[in-house]
């Protein structure tokens, strides 16, 4: 009874420009593919002893953090210097919002303090698209995170580190070993690895870290790691939080590295060139040992320095989208005016 | 007041009635149908040709805001919106700030729906004291202020020792008992349906077991003590294989769905539109399939608002962040009424479900058009179109994701013991 949604639109200008980056679900290839072009030449530039643009010249970015996360702060600040923008920290998880102020009176107070761009981190999912429909699409969201539901730059981090070691991403077959379930990496992940065109994409892990119906993702479930390991280009591990263990989801650390951590002599299984990602912070010795961690087949610091690159390549793409929405929508509005303003004329002449 | 209803075409299920009549009312009461007794002058002469004359509906599920939470409704707001939706009689929850679990709350709730003059209210009282699940309301002192059942809710009552002695209790003094099955645990920080929405969107899912094993222990205990029972607003296929089978084996009880059930899935969540968080959740369109065959073969007698009024504020937020609920008895009559267009049911069949039904699962008179009862009445065009937008609810919540739609059948006049409550 009600029309089909598609909720990722809410990301598009009406032209298919990206305005806001909240999911990399339903994102054509295309777009994806110029994201990580984009950021391939940012990541060539922070080589260079200049690592300054001035894309985002006497804009200002607000860093929007309901949940606490140094590091994911730290690279969307820098991502957003190297652009020249003017960037303001908050750490909102233990402002305003404890005093009883709504989601919606805080953005509201900071769009009026004319911010271009929100980087948003919230523990809710949906956040970042109810901040983008409902309170303040003007602002460009960035999504750094929403709950269970999304993480875009770190799933384009990860999409740009295999494409700069990988290549083609259809001839691959990648594994995402670990939380599924309360991963918002994951999902953006496996969303983004099935638009690329990725061969085969496995999901490995005990079945109480996988949410329900987890293969409509269009991915492979294994329980078992060796065999989920076999043959695959690439291992990407998930980060796992103390508390599944006081939550009855598994029964200890070592028992789940036993079972699905990655060590040397489990990587054995995967292609040889096989490589290993995380998403950081690691548990080592839980996720991963530190032989993998720290070996050759390791690109976790890769996966840092290209995250700077990506966050530069969605903060730049987004913002130009809004640029070009407001354009658009003033020249509709002068062309309404010219128009009335010819009716007027006419009257008048008549 | 002598009234005259000329000319509509009347349907009461009590009667097996359903015909192109007219009905005359004197003193708040039904005189007559067909035939004008001798010497009748109407005072006011209704002309209903091209509507149904109804029986007015009986919600067994409405909340009111009132009292505690008067931001989300008023019990004068929301009876006016129930007779806006052709409810004369309405059941509303132990919810209440405080709690119905003093003979004083529920007086108060019905002196004030008295004083507002729109809608019978039935209160139900609280199981337990303070819905806490460990000692057992005055449930006969309740009832005898006007309590017309006993629930504890959606809150838990953990131990199954204190469930039984309460449907003991419940059992000793005949009266009826209404759950509304959920298990906390399973529910956890659930907002959704478990499945593959849930699963994309990041949210918390909660799984059907999460209804369906508290229903079975209520059935199981039901069977134990023999207490009426009422399961109020069911989700899912398995409650409604888990009530058929307790009616097949002759257990005593009944079960209602609310409209909004019969019509929404879990795929309606995506986008995050808070005006889809409800609870139960919508699941998916296999429940809702069962859902409808149940209300077809009779597992499920009724059909309810599960009415819950929000303010604004309530509903923005991220989804998890939000209220639950649906403001919903003036939508009850065409979302309903969608179940005739898609051909589940006959439209007398649908009023029975509306009205005779529910009546009878609370055991009160009620639900008729029969000579000598009240002239409880519904008057309602099933073809007029209209949009349940903020400005054409009565109700003070204004939170229903049907407002972008256009709905059919729309009630133009309620009758509450003869007198007009509410005119299009």
């Amino acid at each position: 009874m009600f029309e089909t949604k598609h909720p990722y639109r809410v990301q598009l200008t009406e032209s298919g420009q990206l305005k806001h980056f909240i999911t990399t679900e339903g994102l054509p290839r295309e777009l994806l593919t110029e994201i990580l072009d984009t950021a391939d030449s940012f990541v060539d530039m922070g080589a260079q002893q200049v690592k300054k643009v001035p894309l985002l010249r006497g804009r200002t970015v607000a860093n929007l953090f309901f949940e606490n996360s140094t590091r994911t702060l730290s690279t969307f600040e820098l991502a957003a210097k190297r652009l020249s923008a003017d960037v303001l920290n908050l750490n909102i998880a233990t402002s305003s919002t404890k005093k009883g102020e709504t989601l919606k009176d805080t953005l509201m107070t900071l769009a009026a303090m004319q911010s271009d761009m929100f980087v948003v981190r919230h523990s809710d999912s949906g956040a970042a698209h109810f901040i983008a429909s409902e309170v303040t699409p003007g602002v460009a969201i960035i999504n750094a995170g929403d709950g269970r539901h999304a993480h875009p730059t770190q799933a384009m981090l990860d999409m740009l580190t295999i494409r700069r070691h990988k290549g083609d991403f259809t001839q691959l077959r990648i594994a995402v070993v670990g939380d599924v379930l309360h991963s918002r990496v994951a999902r953006s992940q496996l969303h983004a690895l099935r638009t690329l065109g990725v061969a085969e994409v496995r999901v490995i892990a005990p079945r109480t870290l996988l949410p329900r119906d987890v293969e409509n993702f269009g991915v492979k479930v294994y329980q078992d790691l060796t065999e989920g390991l076999r043959d695959v280009d690439v291992v990407m591990t998930l980060r796992l939080q103390r508390e599944r263990m006081t939550s009855a989801l598994l029964p200890s650390e070592s028992e789940y590295f036993k079972l699905y951590g990655i060590t040397d002599d489990r990587l054995a299984y995967a292609h040889p060139e096989a490589i290993v990602m995380h998403p950081g912070p690691i548990n080592r010795g839980v996720e991963i040992s530190s032989a993998v961690a720290d070996g050759k087949r390791s690109v976790i610091l890769d996966q840092v320095t290209n995250g700077i690159a990506v966050r530069m390549a969605v903060m730049s793409m987004a913002m130009s989208g809004q640029q070009a929405e407001r354009q658009a929508r003033a020249d509709a509005e002068a062309a309404a005016a010219a128009e009335q303003g010819a009716e007027q004329g006419a009257a008048n002449e008549a | 007041m002598k009234l005259k209803i000329a000319g509509g075409r009347v349907i009461d299920p009590a009667q097996n009635l359903d015909q192109v009549t007219d009905i005359y009312i004197d003193a708040g009461a039904i005189l007559a149908l067909g035939d004008e007794p001798e010497g009748f002058v109407a005072e006011e002469v209704i002309d209903a040709s091209g509507q149904i004359v109804a029986p007015g509906f009986i919600d067994l599920c409405a909340q009111l805001g009132e009292p505690g939470q008067t931001q989300r409704g008023t019990i004068a707001s929301e009876t006016a919106a129930a007779a806006a939706g052709g409810i004369t009689t309405l059941v509303t929850p132990p919810t209440t700030i405080p709690v119905v679990d003093t003979t004083a709350v529920a007086e108060l709730i019905q002196d004030r729906a008295q004083d507002s003059g729109f809608a019978r209210v039935l209160p139900l009282g609280a199981l337990t004291k303070g819905l806490e699940g460990e000692q057992l309301a005055p449930m006969h002192a309740l009832a005898t202020s006007g309590c017309i059942g006993f629930s504890n809710a959606r809150q838990p009552i953990t131990s199954s020792m204190v469930l039984m002695r309460a449907l003991e209790y419940a059992a000793t003094h005949d009266l009826l008992v209404v759950f509304q099955a959920e298990d906390r645990s399973l529910v956890g920080s659930g907002c959704m349906h478990d499945g593959s929405t849930a699963t994309r969107l990041g949210l918390i899912g909660i799984p059907a077991a999460a209804e369906t094993i508290e229903v079975s222990r209520c059935l199981l205990l039901v069977e134990e003590t023999g207490v009426r029972a009422h399961f109020g607003q069911l989700s899912c296929a398995g409650s409604v294989k888990l009530i058929e089978e307790a009616r097949l084996q002759g257990l005593p009880v009944t079960a209602d769905v609310s409209a909004h059930q019969l019509l929404l899935t879990d795929e309606q969540v995506d986008g995050f539109d808070s005006m889809f968080h409800v609870n139960p959740p919508f699941r998916s369109v296999a429940d809702r399939d069962a859902l409808r065959n149940g209300l077809v073969t009779g597992t499920i007698t009724a059909i309810c608002s599960d009415h819950q009024p929000q303010d604004e504020i309530a509903k923005e937020a991220p989804f998890a962040a939000t209220e639950i609920g649906i403001s919903s008895l003036e939508t009850l009559l065409p979302l309903s009424l969608l179940m005739v267009e898609e051909g589940w049911l006959e439209l007398p069949q649908l009023i029975e479900r509306l009205s005779k039904n529910p009546a009878q699962i609370l055991g009160i008179e009620a639900g008729t058009l029969e000579v000598g009862s009240a002239a409880d009445i519904a008057i309602f065009d099933p073809e007029l179109r209209w949009s349940p937008t903020a400005d054409q609810l009565r109700s003070k919540g204004k939170n229903t994701p049907f407002k972008a739609l256009e709905l059919k059948g729309r009630v133009t006049l309620t009758l509450l013991g003869g007198t007009p409550v509410f005119r299009l």
